[in-house]
């Protein structure tokens, strides 16, 4: 217990994360490019087409990994903001600050790859598909999570409120997503759903797994990055900082 | 009430210190303050159902009087229209308190601050979702809504608008402090009224087709429950973090 | 390999407008969110190196006046 909390309190200080940081991040560069590029070339060029959507299918390649982080961002930022709540960790809410927009780009590129998806699949660029409107909802709770942040004048109580707003939204996006899956059986009973498919050939997921896999990585190096820059925003009259500049210049 | 008055004045009546019964007495005394104070400002109670009656006189005016269309789409205009109007009073919710300070005396009296939101949630509930709900059915006649789903209107809009005031407060405590806060709120807080409209709505869809509406009137509930037990906590943060910051 | 040519690739089967935007509106994202990324990193630095180096020229200048008042 007594290495746990050590180990949290020193997550907590920002000098310590920008030195851990710096050492991990450029790990997770190489796997989001490695994995990213060996899953496009594999997804685009060498697995099999798909025999109902033909080519259009490649587009699973970059909707679903988006779908995933977009979900998986908004978990992180409410536990991330859970983190600054109860230990008042501020790296914490540094990272939750810079995942919010990362996942609305997420779920504008899930939403965007989507209703492209729909045009050769349904004949049309927008359709109320399940999956397709709990990722608009999505949208609207990043965007809510981001505007409450920036309407406050004092930092730190547009941190704690963004916070509280996270983690009243990760309890609701399960509750969203059932009652959206269960309108949409109820209202449109026969259409081809894109991603709730057979089980696919080996061909197929393997890269979609690739995929999944470079997106997360790619998330984690971007937020790393990004936080060390709201590091040295905030901290920008600590010693240390100061000193960083001073060995830059 | 005549069990909470004996307990009230057991309360007053406790000696030394902490009255017995403290959290109860407070709840009330809130209870019976927010009610006082609401029914003195009736048009704050009056405009959500107006507005609610002229949404609902908007739509034949923009798509078209015909009974049959209308009688189609009619319980989801009727649940839309009902949760805008809820909406509508939600930025008053704790805006008055906040401005004339009584916010921060509730933040500081030994009871905890949840309870005490949510006897204002309840008021807030009594004298918006509950006429709205009472007042459903009679903008549903003129909708030409199907007979046989005017009650389970009534009943999912009471049960469904304590859930939406229980969400909606969340909003409203953490954008109390905020100048321009409305349309902010209205942010925050549609997206998570989405799974109440969707089994709202679904209850009087059911109702028509003849289903039976208890399965959508029981997840409106266990709505219900789950808001009841959350919302009142995320309320009291969000109250301290407007306040303090 | 799922195309005989190079040019079959790119055709996607008929299917090339909705491919390639929907993994080029990805990859322009992407891309977009690193070099953000990058020029936030540098724009602070320089932020922060040029806070420093005023400030070890103000330390300088209070050091000389401060030397002078003493000799003085």
């Amino acid at each position: 217990m007594g290495k746990i909390w050590s180990f949290i309190h020193k997550l907590g200080s920002p000098k310590w994360f920008y030195g851990i940081s710096a050492r991990l991040m450029p790990w997770f560069w190489t796997a989001a490019v490695v994995l990213i590029l060996a899953g496009s070339v594999w997804g685009l060029a060498f697995a099999p087409q798909d025999y109902q959507q033909g080519n259009s299918f490649r587009i699973i390649y970059v909707h679903v990994p988006a779908a995933f982080l977009a979900q998986s961002i908004f978990v992180s930022m409410a536990v991330a903001g859970l983190i600054f709540m109860v230990w008042k960790i501020k790296v914490a809410d540094m990272a939750a600050a810079m995942m919010a927009p990362l996942g609305a780009a997420m779920t504008f590129i899930a939403l965007f790859s989507g209703a492209v998806w729909g045009v050769p699949t349904w004949g049309t660029w927008w359709m109320w598909d399940a999956r397709l409107t709990s990722m608009l909802i999505l949208l609207f709770l990043y965007l809510g999570v981001i505007a409450l942040r920036g309407a406050f004048s004092s930092r730190d109580s547009g941190s704690r409120a963004a916070s509280v707003l996270a983690m009243v939204g990760v309890i609701n996006i399960p509750i969203i997503k059932y009652s959206v899956d269960w309108w949409y059986t109820l209202h449109q009973p026969a259409t081809f759903s894109v991603t709730s498919r057979p089980a696919m050939p080996m061909e197929m997921w393997a890269p979609l797994l690739i995929m999944v896999l470079g997106f997360y990585c790619f998330f984690i190096a971007v937020t790393l990055m990004r936080t060390r820059s709201e590091i040295l925003r905030r901290e920008s009259n600590k010693r240390w900082v100061r000193d960083i500049a001073g060995e830059q210049g | 009430m005549p069990s909470i008055d004996t307990r009230m004045s057991e309360g007053r009546q406790g000696s030394d210190g902490e009255p017995r019964g403290g959290l109860l007495v407070a709840v009330w005394a809130t209870l019976k303050r927010d009610l006082t104070l609401l029914m003195r400002r009736r048009s704050e109670v009056l405009n959500p159902l107006v507005f609610f009656a002229l949404v609902i006189t908007l739509f034949p005016i923009g798509i078209s009087p015909d009974p049959e269309l209308l009688s189609t789409i009619a319980p989801g205009l009727l649940w839309v229209a009902a949760l805008l109007a809820a909406l509508l009073s939600l930025d008053s919710l704790f805006r008055s308190d906040y401005e004339d300070g009584s916010l921060e005396q509730l933040l500081l009296t030994p009871q905890p601050l949840a309870m005490l939101g949510l006897a204002k949630v309840a008021v807030h509930w009594l004298l918006t979702g509950l006429p709205l709900a009472l007042m459903a059915p009679l903008l549903g006649i003129m909708l030409a809504l199907p007979s046989g789903s005017y009650l389970t209107l009534a009943f999912s809009l009471a049960l469904g608008t304590a859930s939406l005031s229980l969400i909606g407060a969340i909003g409203a405590a953490l954008t109390v402090g905020l100048s321009r806060g409305g349309v902010l709120l209205s942010l925050l807080v549609l997206p998570l009224y989405i799974p109440v409209l969707i089994f709202g709505a679904g209850a009087v869809q059911a109702a028509i087709m003849g289903d039976g509406a208890a399965a959508h009137l029981a997840i409106l509930g266990a709505l219900l429950a789950l808001s009841l037990m959350l919302a009142p906590w995320a309320i009291a943060a969000s109250l301290r973090i407007s306040i303090n910051g | 390999m799922a195309f005989d040519s190079f040019q079959d690739f790119l055709a996607m089967g008929g299917h090339a407008p909705y491919v390639w935007a929907s993994w080029g509106v990805t990859g322009a994202l992407l891309i977009g969110i690193v070099l953000h990324a990058r020029a936030e990193r540098r724009r602070l630095l320089r932020m922060l190196q040029r806070r420093h180096r005023r400030q070890a020229a103000t330390n300088q200048t209070s050091h000389r006046t401060g030397g002078e008042r003493h000799e003085a």
